[in-house]
């Protein structure tokens, strides 16, 4: 307690503070940066390793040998949906039950609340298909999923073969304890959505659908399967799910294990494996693929069915099959053999996963930097807001110390203004309009777009995210503080104050969850935040303050993000994304309950408009 | 003063009602921060009943209130929300004339000491006006009414009834006899405590070895060291605090609330509806920013933490079970704080306010 306590040591701390806080805080700012650009280097990276004792040690031979016949049914699939037009549920069915499953379906429906312009639908319904291969010898407790997503721009009629000939193949044996379910869904994620919630009873994004039927056990793992060709050069893995979840870093460790036990080339985030991680290539390569998992985690979408399981406790992967300019390619068999071998390794599984990493980040698919060891990243950033924050307090308790008479007169004098008693009138003024902007930016765009498309001539999604852009700008014209009071610089000291407690929670609660998105915005928003100030060059602060503002960010990490998949983007093409990204996000948030859109609006937006606040304060 | 109270008492019933219909009445009575086993309303249904049934409630380990609630609930069952938010504004209501009278005494009292001289002469600054005190009592019902509408009107029992009831009743019996030795008449404060104190019921048996996921400080139930913490303070606070038992009770309560088995936001918020009476100590704390800061940081990090622990799966009870602590260690560093900006203003009351050490310097207090 002596430094809460013992006033000579206090005053000491309070000058170190006051007169070396802007080194200290650009040494934060820079060691935070750099301790996330040095996790690809090999101390903070290390080598993943299984620590699910169930599923490492078994040896597994695997003997699917089934690839014509999942040829054929991928012809026939193909063939009947192009036919039908939709999902063809009578075929599959029917091969789902000649080939032995239970087999059931679910309907479900859904209406947009405006028109989806990326995959063209506004009143979606159909149908799910889903075979239950039970277990000879268990009692249906537990069970595995694998799911092939089925969307209109995605046939993966390869997968749906190989699924059915993986069934064919499990039906015939013997050692399965826990129940696989077989499910091809439709709409793809809506499809998934929709029969994960009927599975586990819960309705939270207002899916109408039918309820199941059939049931299998508390779901231990699902993989999801996309694979829209007959042979295949790489596979891809996608962990990333819906708000950043992620799966337990085992299923990816049994996935690229089987990845080399077949010689199958394996990619992560669309690049390669780079072999050798002591000189600089190696970690060079990692930073790519590090950069594009946070921009891929921080935008909270579910990047394949997989990440719609993560919700319900359920480790899932998605593995997309990649048919490029290789020489060497892999037929149906290798893929079918993978599949087998990490079913089987899961089928011995005692427990759910949890031995290993929930949270964690890939440098490459056999490096990982668990969050132990990446967290002093954000921590040195939030750092930078509080030592402002503490240096703001103590300028305004100087003044307020200042302010009272030396000298004792008689009689009662004012008691002290403390900081609050000026500031916490006039902080309400731009504490509420901030927040009422940021409402209006999250309830208004889709409330009122019925009422646009009658006074624009806009589509419904067009005039959805004009509104979002329009309450956006219309944030910075706002009148800004109401009250106009005897020290102007205590008041906008004490604003700046708050905003900055404000942002440094937000900043941390965020980071918590997802780690990605918090160490995005806090890069970008923290230091035009402690820079923030009414005096100085106000049009480069301004300047920088709209650079670093959510919406800003979020263009430049769809720049950053192709920029880094090696396919830049020119400004139109960057712009186009950037409103079809913006669409998408408003989309999620009511479909499947991505967060981002929320965060931004209601929480980080009137952050940062307290910010320009301050910048304007007269 | 009567219309602004009754102002505040209309939007308090206002709101309360609103929230209770409103969709997050079920989700705020799931929470583990303000519902705790002792006090959860859930409990008292189920006891009921059993009762009903001709079981004795306390068969089972679900319910722990005394017999006085069950009695009292078995007939207003289906008033339960209109009883919850006339016992909230009785509470407001008796509090609020509670520290009127209360200010009336310091006032008085103030006025003796400077006509005997007892002050120093430099401390005018010091004394306190009726103009700065005139707000206080409405800002003390505000702020009791408002924390505990949003959390614990939809979960537990208005606590103002339990937290007297189930917590140690001992540890406040010594302020409240100082503070009727001191004033003949018997103010109004006291009377509310002294009938919460008289009515108590048979205590309904053993807390302690109930092991929940909560905000139980010690998971193990032989901690019974922590739970002693309550009854240490007793009386080295009242030894030290004779001549001012208001300020005694609000130390009291709050070291109960700080150090009672399964604390909710319900006992937070019944101390800190008292720090307008101690406003004018604000020049005294200093440690005040880096408190309110680790507490607004530690209550934001609860939902953060338990979401994480219970819904993903990622972290567990250690990371929930911290924040606890550091919660804790919050309010008991802004506890102490307050403790010593009383003492260090009767201090400067009495030796005056700018003190200069032998050579003439400036000195400085320092708390050993």
């Amino acid at each position: 307690m002596g430094l809460l306590s013992d006033p000579v040591r206090r005053r000491a701390l309070a000058r170190l503070v006051l007169r070396l806080n802007a080194p200290l805080c650009v040494l934060s700012y820079v060691a935070g940066i750099a301790w996330f650009l040095a996790l690809v280097f090999p101390p903070l990276t290390q080598r993943t390793y299984m620590s699910e004792n169930a599923m490492g040690s078994t040896m597994v031979e695997e003997q699917f040998a089934g690839g014509d016949r999942a040829r054929a049914f991928a012809r026939d699939f193909a063939a009947h949906r192009k036919k039908s037009g939709a999902l063809p549920v009578a075929w599959l069915e029917r091969t789902m039950r000649s080939v032995g499953l239970e087999v059931y379906t679910q309907s479900f429906s859904r209406k947009l609340p405006f028109p989806d312009e990326t995959h063209e639908r506004y009143m979606v319904s159909g149908t799910n298909v889903y075979g239950i291969l039970r277990a000879p010898r268990a009692a249906s407790t537990e069970s595995l999923v694998l799911t092939v997503p089925c969307g209109s721009d995605s046939t993966n009629s390869q997968a749906v073969g190989l699924l059915l000939a993986l069934a064919a193949h499990f039906r015939g044996q013997i050692y399965w304890a826990k129940d696989i379910v077989f499910l091809v869904t439709e709409h793809d994620l809506l499809g998934t959505e929709a029969w994960l919630e009927a599975y586990h009873d819960v309705n939270v994004t207002g899916m109408q659908s039918s309820p199941l039927q059939g049931r299998a056990g508390a779901i231990q793992a699902a993989v999801a399967l996309e694979l829209s060709s007959d042979v295949v050069t790489s596979l891809d893995v996608a962990v990333e799910g819906l708000n950043g979840q992620l799966p337990n870093l085992d299923l990816l460790n049994l996935f690229q294990t089987f990845c080399q036990k077949g010689g199958l080339l394996c990619t992560l985030q669309g690049k390669l494996q780079p072999e050798d991680w002591t000189s600089l290539d190696g970690p060079l390569q990692g930073l790519q693929t590090l950069l594009l998992m946070v921009l891929r985690q921080a935008s909270g979408r579910p990047h394949g069915s997989h990440g719609l399981f993560l919700r319900y406790r359920v480790e899932a992967l998605t593995l997309r099959g990649i048919n490029s300019f290789r020489q060497y390619k892999y037929d149906l068999v290798a893929v079918g053999k993978a599949l087998e071998g990490m079913f089987r390794k899961l089928n011995h599984l005692l427990e759910r996963l949890h031995q290993s990493f929930f949270l964690y980040l890939l440098p490459g698919l056999s490096r990982f930097v668990s969050i132990g060891l990446y967290m002093p990243a954000v921590g040195f950033l939030l750092l930078v807001l509080g030592l402002k924050a503490l240096e703001l307090w103590m300028q305004l308790h100087e003044a307020g110390m200042g302010l009272e008479e030396p000298g004792g007169a008689p009689g009662p004098s004012v008691p002290l203004p403390p900081s609050q008693g000026v500031g916490l009138a006039s902080l309400v003024a731009p504490l509420l309009i901030s927040q009422a902007m940021g409402l209006a930016l999250y309830v208004l765009p889709v409330l009122g777009q019925h009422v646009a498309t009658q006074h624009f001539p806009v589509a419904e999604a067009e005039a959805v995210v004009l509104t979002l852009l329009a309450i956006y700008a219309a944030g910075l014209a706002l009148p800004h503080n109401t009250h106009r009071t005897q020290a102007p610089d205590r008041g906008w000291m004490a604003l700046k104050l708050v905003a900055l407690i404000y942002l440094a929670l937000q900043l941390g609660c965020i980071a918590l969850t997802n780690f990605s998105l918090g160490f995005l915005l806090a890069t970008t928003m923290v230091p035009t935040a402690a820079l923030a100030k009414p005096h100085g060059p106000r049009t480069l602060y301004a300047a920088l303050l709209v650079l670093t503002s959510p919406a800003a960010t979020l263009l430049g990490s769809l720049f950053l993000w192709r920029e880094l998949q090696e396919a830049p983007l020119s400004l139109a093409e960057g712009w186009q994304l950037f409103l079809a990204a913006l669409a998408q996000g408003v989309l999620e948030h009511h479909t499947y309950g991505a967060l981002l859109f929320p965060l931004l609006s209601l929480g980080l937006y009137p952050c940062w408009l307290l910010f320009w606040n301050v910048l304007f304060w007269k | 003063m009567a219309a602004p109270l009754v102002l505040v008492l209309v939007v308090a019933v206002t709101v309360r009602a609103a929230l209770f219909r409103s969709s997050l009445a079920e989700f705020i009575s799931e929470r583990v921060e303000v519902v705790s086993p002792l006090s959860s309303w859930k409990r008292v249904v189920e006891g009921l009943s059993l009762l009903d049934l001709g079981v004795s409630p306390y068969s089972g380990a679900v319910f722990h209130e005394t017999p006085l609630i069950i009695y009292l609930f078995h007939f207003l069952i289906d008033y339960a929300e209109l009883v919850f938010m006339i016992t909230d504004a009785l509470t407001a209501i008796a509090l609020y004339f509670a520290i009127q009278d209360f200010n009336k005494v310091v006032f008085k009292k103030q006025k003796l000491l400077l006509e005997l001289d007892q002050y120093a002469p430099d401390v005018a600054e010091l004394i306190r006006t009726p103009m700065e005190m005139r707000y206080i009592p409405l800002k003390v019902a505000l702020l009791q009414c408002f924390p505990q509408c949003y959390f614990s009107c939809l979960s537990d029992i208005p606590v103002s009834v339990p937290t007297h009831l189930v917590c140690p009743r001992t540890p406040l019996s010594p302020p409240a006899a100082v503070h009727t030795c001191e004033n003949e008449e018997q103010s109004l404060l006291d009377l509310f405590l002294g009938v919460c104190h008289d009515v108590c019921g048979k205590p309904s048996g053993n807390h302690l070895p109930l092991l929940l996921p909560s905000q139980l400080l010690g998971f193990h139930p032989r901690s019974l060291w922590l739970y002693i913490n309550v009854f240490f303070y007793t009386i080295p606070l009242a030894i030290k605090l004779k001549e001012h038992p208001i300020f005694f009770m609000f130390i009291q309560i709050a070291v109960i609330a700080i150090f009672k088995s399964y604390p909710t936001v319900g006992d937070v918020a019944l101390y800190m509806a008292f720090f307008p009476v101690w406003n004018h100590l604000y020049r005294f704390l200093r440690n005040i920013f880096v408190l309110t800061c680790i507490i607004i940081v530690c209550s934001l990090l609860f939902p953060v933490l338990w979401h994480l622990w219970i819904y993903a799966g990622s972290a567990n009870s250690n990371f929930f079970y911290a924040i606890t602590l550091t919660f804790n260690v919050g309010q008991i560093l802004l506890i102490s704080d307050y403790f010593y900006a009383f003492l260090r203003r009767e201090y400067y009351l009495t030796h005056g306010l700018y003190l200069t050490a032998k050579d003439g310097t400036e000195a400085m207090l320092v708390l050993k």
